[in-house]
């Protein structure tokens, strides 16, 4: 399906779903998702979150972090497939590769980002449901000083395994803003997906 | 697709008084939960979206950077604090406006514990001891009325809004309690409580606004989309499966 990932990838995915796997003891192969799997999924995802955000590492070692975490616990390649829309379909197999590594670096530091600026707090699970034909966990993160923010995880298995492919803050939703977003590169750009995958190892 | 949806007219602020009266009988059907982009005045935005950039760039961000600091000191929390404190009794009268009399009367506590016990708003016991409130404005009112969202619009200097938003910034500026109650000049302490606190979060969150205003390859793009469904999302609209995109089903996706 995704055979155009990168050999660093590939392993690091494989490596971390093994260690996910252990650490939550899901069935392998994945049985259909449950509530309780992706409320158990996104619980995993925001402890290692939270442990970051406590550490006092440097901004560089904990943007590391948050891509490993990522790599982790999201369907990368849908989503950086999904944000590259229509052009995907004219991209070649390596670009494709190096697009989805070039996204998974650029993601990690943008929402690292954000996420930094919840040192001092924490982010909890506080629901989880099934909507449709996928599972919603909600979050809250609390911060001294400040309101609580919602943080919503969209929950799938339909990659084969249990994984979250889009979060959504105070109603921000990171598929549609990154779809705009790349989009918006892309036309920078002129649609040469080269461009846009140095633009994004830049940012 | 784009849903056109009419601008503010005359007709549809008859519409808006007929349906304030029916809200105070029996409370107005909600618009439908618009999820689409309605932006007919695209170019002028744009243009004042360059302008608010300029601003930013040579004047906000530097004086908001000279006196205050990236996440905010305890005396930036304070100022937020105290513009909050002060917008309490607009948020109240609102909650009023919308028949949500409970939250009118939260609103209400709230603005007594930490006037009186926080110390004329400074501090925020009323968190601590669970009084959370909620803020509101004319626009969510406008909104609970029946009112739909119009266009959208950047305004000078404010930034984001609708039709709908920016009508209930002025409605809110005229019918402020603070501003009706205190004698002039104390009667602009809200204003300048709030513009203070708006040039505090510039600092405080430099970081944010930096990555939407300078560091996006469209950032009047981004700061429409965060704009609309963050606002969307605070007015009760995305509920169920509102914000939900597919990436498995993109037909583009394999």
């Amino acid at each position: 399906m995704h055979n155009n990932h990168s050999m660093m990838s590939r392993r690091r995915f494989a490596a971390g779903f093994a260690l996910g796997s252990v650490a939550l003891a899901l069935p392998f192969p994945a049985l259909a998702l449950n509530v309780d799997q992706a409320r158990a999924l996104i619980d995993k995802a925001v402890g290692e979150i939270n442990s970051t955000i406590a550490s006092g590492k440097s901004e560089t070692a904990m943007f590391a972090d948050f891509e490993r975490i990522f790599s982790r616990y999201a369907d990368v390649p849908v989503i950086a497939r999904s944000t590259l829309g229509v052009a995907a379909k004219s991209a070649s197999a390596a670009q494709m590769a190096s697009f989805t590594k070039a996204f998974q670096g650029y993601i990690s530091r943008k929402y690292g980002r954000r996420f930094r600026e919840f040192i001092g707090g924490k982010i909890e699970v506080v629901d989880a449901k099934a909507v449709k034909s996928y599972f919603e966990v909600i979050t809250v993160a609390t911060l001294k000083g400040e309101s609580p923010f919602d943080l919503r995880w969209h929950v799938s298995d339909k990659s084969g395994k249990n994984l979250f492919f889009n979060i959504i803050i105070e109603g921000i939703n990171m598929l549609a803003s990154e779809r705009a977003e790349i989009g918006a590169i892309l036309d920078k750009r002129k649609g040469d997906i080269d461009a846009l995958i140095a633009d994004l190892k830049a940012i | 697709m784009i849903v056109t949806i009419p601008s503010l007219s005359t007709a549809r602020l008859t519409i808006v008084s007929g349906c304030a009266t029916l809200a105070l009988m029996a409370g107005c059907a909600q618009p439908i939960a618009p999820v689409a982009i309605n932006d007919p005045y695209e170019v002028e935005n744009r243009d004042m979206h360059a302008f608010n950039v300029a601003a930013d760039r040579s004047i906000i961000k530097p004086f908001a950077l000279a006196v205050g600091q990236p996440g905010g000191g305890p005396v930036q929390i304070g100022i937020g604090n105290f513009a909050n404190n002060l917008a309490l009794p607009g948020d109240a009268l609102n909650n009023l406006l919308q028949l949500r009399l409970g939250k009118a009367v939260e609103n209400t506590l709230r603005f007594g514990i930490n006037t009186v016990v926080g110390v004329g708003g400074i501090f925020d016991p009323a968190t601590t001891a669970g009084v959370m409130g909620k803020k509101s404005d004319f626009g969510e009112t406008l909104y609970v009325w029946g009112v739909d969202e119009g266009a959208y619009v950047e305004l000078p200097l404010l930034g984001p809004s609708t039709q709908r938003d920016a009508l209930g910034e002025v409605v809110d500026s005229v019918i402020n309690p603070v501003g009706l109650l205190l004698p002039s000049p104390e009667s602009y302490i809200g204003t300048v409580a709030k513009v203070a606190s708006k040039i505090s979060d510039r600092a405080r969150y430099s970081e944010t606004f930096d990555s939407v205003l300078y560091d996006s390859a469209d950032g009047y793009a981004q700061a429409r989309l965060l704009y609309l469904e963050n606002r969307r999302f605070e007015l009760g609209q995305t509920t169920g499966d509102a914000g939900y995109i597919d990436p498995y089903e993109d037909p583009y996706a394999q």
